[in-house]
């Protein structure tokens, strides 16, 4: 019998990371092992206070082709960023 | 390099020849974009791509038996650790690689399967001994210098996942080159005898650490499709000479001598002329015929084979495990 191990996908939060972010990815036959081979092959050098595993399968992902769909419709609603309006300096700091 | 006789497929194309979506892809490439593993590619660029990279894989998992091989023969409990360092971290290299290669579409076991079977290369250079503590000292500074050389361009690759995992091990690699140097200064600083393996070492590891870049430009086909779709960035020629000229002066600072007569400064070009390899030992090194082919990739079959029940058993046990939680 011959059955490779699922795919998982890693993420570490660092010491001062705000938030988990993925690094890579490792083959393990469960979360635990997962887990023990992420700080294996993932934080040799003290990368991470924290880390996640996902079995990759259960990742939805987007798909590249509807980038235009999902992100252009912001491009046009600039007003969403402060810099679009004017605040004379008399006002002071906003 | 790593990577040394990576043949892409298809040749070159002109832009009148591309179909609509390979000039598209061509133009993002340009652009600098990176690809990522759901972007639309040719099928050359995915088969070339998995070649490169599982070969680069590859070397990273078989370059650890030289090494590995001096592990509990190191002369200090200081220099064993930092040797099992930096194997292991030889072995992380590997799995990075592997799971960039993955996303291509090819699974684990079948780039396991390929390396096993001959189907698949790995660096020429892993296919030297490594005679004694001195060769650990050499192949730190000069294999680990030159598969840097070969790195830090790679970083810019157009695929993504290769790109990252390139970005990541090139962080962790200068501490290779720097362990490997270090045992060179101590034993070139040592007692005659230390001194006379540090030389014999570096006669013997050059030509191969040379070799690492693969054939000369001139015997090197195939590579203009690889450089326009950059997965290969710099050529074995020019990458080579720029390892010679970083090496030298170090050479020199240890006080031993490049095995080459012909190594000359030549100030017209800003460069040193050098010696080629003998480019027939490399291609029967390739071809399987190197000194330590067979005992490589019978240590890796080995290690698979007498594996293979303890990742059955860890997968029977996990599937066990997981059907239990469903029954509850």
């Amino acid at each position: 019998m011959s059955k490779e191990w699922p795919l998982w996908e890693v993420f570490i939060r660092g010491q001062h990371g705000m938030s988990h972010r993925h690094v890579g990815s490792l083959h393990a036959a469960d979360a635990e092992m997962a887990l023990k081979n992420a700080r294996d092959v993932y934080t040799r050098r003290n990368e991470g206070v924290s880390m996640w595993v996902v079995e990759s399968s259960n990742i939805t992902a987007s798909a590249p082709s509807d980038k235009g769909p999902l992100y252009e419709p912001s491009n046009s609603k600039i007003y969403r960023h402060p810099t679009f309006f004017d605040i004379p300096d008399e006002v002071g700091a906003m | 390099m790593y990577a040394q006789m990576v043949k892409s497929t298809g040749n070159l194309k002109t832009r009148d020849e591309m179909s609509p979506e390979e000039a598209h892809f061509q133009d993002r490439i340009d652009a600098g974009e990176k690809i990522e593993p759901k972007d639309w590619m040719p099928e050359g660029y995915r088969k070339t791509l998995i070649r490169q990279i599982g070969q680069h894989a590859h070397s990273e998992i078989v370059g650890q038996l030289p090494e590995g091989n001096w592990i509990t023969r190191a002369p200090t409990l200081e220099r064993k650790a930092i040797l099992l360092a930096k194997v292991q971290d030889e072995a992380g290299h590997g799995l990075y690689l592997y799971c960039a290669a993955e996303t291509l579409g090819v699974s684990r076991d079948e780039l396991t399967e390929d390396l096993l079977s001959g189907r698949m290369k790995y660096s020429s250079i892993f296919n030297y001994p490594t005679l004694n503590w001195a060769d650990i000292g050499a192949v730190g500074w000069l294999v680990d210098g030159a598969a840097i050389m070969n790195q830090v361009p790679l970083q810019r690759t157009s695929f993504g996942p290769y790109s990252r995992a390139m970005i990541r091990i090139c962080k962790e690699e200068s501490f290779h080159q720097r362990q490997g140097y270090d045992i060179m200064m101590k034993m070139a600083q040592g007692s005659e005898a230390q001194k006379r393996m540090a030389q014999d070492a570096l006669n013997r590891v050059w030509y191969p650490a040379l070799m690492m870049f693969g054939p000369s430009d001139k015997d090197s086909v195939h590579s203009g499709q690889s450089m326009a779709w950059k997965i290969k960035i710099n050529t074995n020629d020019e990458l080579r000479q720029k390892f010679v000229d970083q090496t030298v002066p170090q050479a020199e600072f240890l006080g031993l001598t490049v095995p080459d007569e012909n190594l000359k400064w030549n100030e017209e070009k800003g460069g040193y002329d050098f010696s080629e390899p003998d480019w027939n030992e490399f291609f029967e090194v390739v071809r399987g015929n190197g000194p330590c082919n067979t005992d490589r990739i019978n240590a890796r079959i080995k290690a698979w084979e007498d594996g293979a029940w303890v990742r059955d058993g860890l997968m029977a046990h996990a599937q066990k495990k997981s059907s239990q939680v469903a029954a509850e």
